[in-house]
């Protein structure tokens, strides 16, 4: 039960550096948090008491394992999580071509 | 040019990479091949593949990397791939239903035990892999055109 | 072969123009636009043969199931009426929109890449609406929404990168919330299959998790759909985007994502309570008179127009949170009109942008006599919006207003009737600035846009005039069956299982 509001904390940790830091390259890292904290939740869901890695070996039974549908399930949020970093990143770049500061209170054009 | 010392790192660097890159390689295919019957599969094949290409863009220095694989033939690849995995999963269609499990499955935990499932990782492989580097390739040409503008 | 085949196709046909476009669009001149007309006439006619399919299936719902693996092992795709309805809805607009794209999209760079990624998003809307399987419905929204991330940045000036960054991390921050909900409702409940999980929800009793899923949902979605306190995205999102996608954003996106997501997790799936329902409309109520007073002070055409989209929005969940068969009916209804009459009014901006080149309504004036399509199309769109008869946004405002009373929300109805009168007075200022009054010095020599842009406009005007059609008795299947879905509520876990063993 410690381990689910642990993971929850991190969340938390990541959404604060979301809100409240000014430079856009520590935003980025505060949604990666996000996202690690969230994958570690859903494969955390899975476990089982005394189970083993969901690997099928000829040598082994079907028994005792944990769940690995979370497993699969997190593999594929992984990846989506990579796309927007990546395009986060590129964005980024940009802007500091552009504005020439990472600042987000004077990357302020639109507004009204 | 590859021993040339005003591009890339130093000179040990650039021999520990030459020996190693095509291992880096050659495990990461592996992975990718027998994602049906260890963990791995398609996509963290593909990041190992990837990041064989990177080492060596590190190691060398951009010019070397883009000489193995250029933007246009890392852009068209992905395509490739995408479309492979479409193509898998049209199979599907053969037996009645989208996505079905069409070929033969021998005994279990032998390589070509599965189906279409290792059609689908290479797929997977081939556009992760070039995906991730040309995600690299772009933002290192952004970097070097600046680079340019200002001296 | 069986009716239920077409289903999947709905997701191979973008998939397949996206990659293509991809791989051949650099090498064989105009493949890219040959490829996405074809892609779009065809997804058009899949979806219209969709709702006559649904006549004659039993029990009105059909059940795919991909790679032949039994739900609740596998994934299923769900066809029923609300599916159908958003189906016509998501395609008719992209597919207007993708043929305006063809003249209009000469003004940036690079076309391929432009209909690949339109492609991928009309892709991830389409998966969205058909599947019958929570985690999937996340994945198709996360490639949807990717590919509006990008979409946005596409002109990559200075502020349209601005833009597209505050959209990217309130967008993901808010799938963070979606997909911790997911991952709540699984281990609570163990499956994924949205039919199973209604049945295991209804069955099993839980004191506190629903409640706290229903606030992560709504704010997730909520951020999906522009409710008001999670709008701020939209204002400066929506202008930045060239204009064809600003329609897109603005007409199917937000509803696809936000409103039809939420309606069918919560009708379906988890079940509405009377607080969730009191919630909904006082959220839509906020969102409807505060919208659109602050769009009375707006200079910038398009960025009058985002925040008249989250007044409408407002309209919509002020509709379906009545919780009546009339109001779910008008709030459906509403989503349609909406979908039609917006983006025309953002394809007009797009023409005016395109033949004179700026976006303040201070500099332009007099455009009626150069351009005069895009004159009379335009005030057929602000009379539709502003809810004058006979065009079709007073049917559905109506309904709204007329439901709201009948449920004794005298309150929400005169709320209702302000928003119209003010959205009213909006377009009544948009049309006096760029339409009428004289015509301005240098704009002597404009011409009118091209064939592809008058062509998307015109019907999308004609479908504006003829919408009060919907409401008659040889039509109303199409709004009824959709409305009928969400009435039943939970009992569509019993009528798919139904349908998933035949």
């Amino acid at each position: 039960m410690g381990l689910y509001f642990l993971c929850l904390a991190l969340f938390c940790v990541g959404l604060y550096g979301v809100l409240r830091k000014r430079n856009l390259v520590k935003i980025i890292i505060g949604l990666a948090i996000i996202e690690y904290a969230m994958n570690l939740f859903f494969v955390l869901l899975g476990y089982r008491f005394h189970g083993r890695a969901p690997i099928d070996a000829q040598d082994q039974a079907i028994l005792n394992m944990v769940d690995p549908l979370p497993q699969a399930l997190v593999l594929t949020s992984i990846v989506i999580g990579l796309g927007v970093t990546a395009l986060l990143i590129s964005i980024a770049i940009r802007i500091y071509e552009k504005y020439g500061t990472f600042d987000i209170t004077k990357i302020r054009k639109l507004r009204g | 040019m590859i021993k040339d010392p005003r591009t890339g790192m130093t000179l040990i660097v650039k021999t520990i990479t030459r020996l190693t890159v095509g291992l880096i390689l050659l495990f990461g295919i592996y992975i990718i091949l027998h994602g049906h019957i260890s963990p791995g599969g398609g996509f963290a094949g593909g990041v190992i593949v990837a990041l064989s290409f990177v080492h060596m863009m590190l190691a060398f220095g951009k010019d070397i990397a883009a000489s193995k694989i250029s933007t246009n033939l890392a852009s068209n690849l992905e395509s490739i791939g995408a479309l492979m995995f479409l193509a898998v999963a049209l199979l599907g269609f053969l037996g009645g239903t989208f996505f079905l499990n069409v070929l033969a499955k021998g005994t279990p935990f032998t390589l070509f035990s599965s189906g279409t499932i290792i059609f689908s990782n290479i797929s997977i492989g081939i556009k992760v892999g070039v995906g991730l580097f040309a995600i690299f390739l772009a933002l290192v040409i952004l970097e070097k055109s600046k680079q340019e503008d200002n001296s | 072969m069986k009716p239920a085949n077409i289903i999947p196709l709905f997701v191979i046909v973008p998939l397949a123009a996206a990659f293509l476009i991809s791989l051949l669009g650099k090498y064989v001149r105009r493949f890219s636009s040959a490829a996405i007309s074809l892609s779009s006439v065809l997804l058009l006619a899949l979806s219209l043969y969709s709702c006559v399919l649904l006549k004659s299936a039993p029990a009105k719902v059909l059940v795919y199931k991909v790679g032949g693996w039994i739900p609740p092992f596998g994934i299923c795709m769900v066809l029923d009426g609300l599916t159908a309805f958003m189906l016509v809805t998501v395609n008719l607009v992209a597919f207007f929109v993708a043929i305006y794209s063809l003249a209009y999209m000469n003004k940036y760079t690079d076309k391929p890449k432009f209909f690949t990624l339109f492609s991928l998003m009309v892709c991830g809307m389409n998966g969205l609406i058909i599947t019958g399987d929570l985690f999937n419905l996340f994945v198709f929204l996360e490639i949807a929404s990717i590919a509006s991330y990008a979409l946005v940045a596409f002109g990559t000036e200075a502020e349209e990168l601005e833009a597209s960054f505050k959209y990217a991390i309130m967008g993901s921050v808010a799938s963070a919330f979606i997909f911790l909900g997911i991952a709540f409702l699984y281990g609570f409940t163990s499956t994924l299959n949205m039919a199973d999980m209604a049945a295991v929800l209804n069955n099993k009793p839980n004191l506190w998790l629903l409640p706290f899923v229903s606030v992560l949902f709504l704010m997730g979605f909520g951020l999906k759909a522009a409710l008001v306190p999670f709008h701020a995205w939209l204002p400066d999102a929506h202008p930045s985007a060239p204009a064809s996608i600003s329609a897109m954003l603005s007409g199917v996106l937000i509803k696809a994502l936000g409103v039809y997501a939420l309606v069918r997790i919560f009708f379906n799936i988890i079940g509405v309570t009377h607080t969730f329902l009191t919630i909904l409309m006082f959220l839509g109520a906020l969102s409807m008179v505060a919208a659109v007073i602050l769009a009375l002070s707006q200079w910038d055409f398009k960025r009058l127009l985002a925040y008249h989209s989250i007044s409408q929005i407002g309209y919509i969940f002020l509709g379906i949170g009545l919780g009546t068969p009339l109001g779910i009916l008008g709030g459906l209804f509403h989503l349609f009109n909406h979908s039609l009459f917006k983006s025309l009014l953002f394809l007009n901006s797009g023409a005016i942008d395109y033949a004179v080149g700026t976006r303040d309504l201070r500099e332009m004036g007099g455009l009626n006599k150069v351009m005069p399509v895009t004159a009379g199309t335009s005030l057929v769109a602000s009379l539709s919006i502003a809810g004058i008869p006979p065009f079709n946004g007073f049917f559905s405002k109506l309904i709204i207003i007329i439901a709201c009373i009948q449920k004794g929300y005298l309150g929400y109805g005169l709320c209702a009737v302000i928003a119209s009168i003010l959205t009213l007075a909006s377009f009544m200022k948009v049309q006096k600035y760029a339409f009428f009054g004289q015509l301005k010095g240098g704009f002597t020599n404009i011409k009118e846009v091209p064939w592809q842009m008058k062509f998307s406009m015109l019907c999308l005007a004609i479908m504006c005039i003829a919408g009060g059609v919907m409401l008659l008795p040889f039509l109303k299947p199409f709004l009824k069956d959709a409305v009928n879905v969400l009435v039943e509520g939970t009992r569509y876990a019993e009528i798919v299982m139904r349908e998933v063993v035949r």
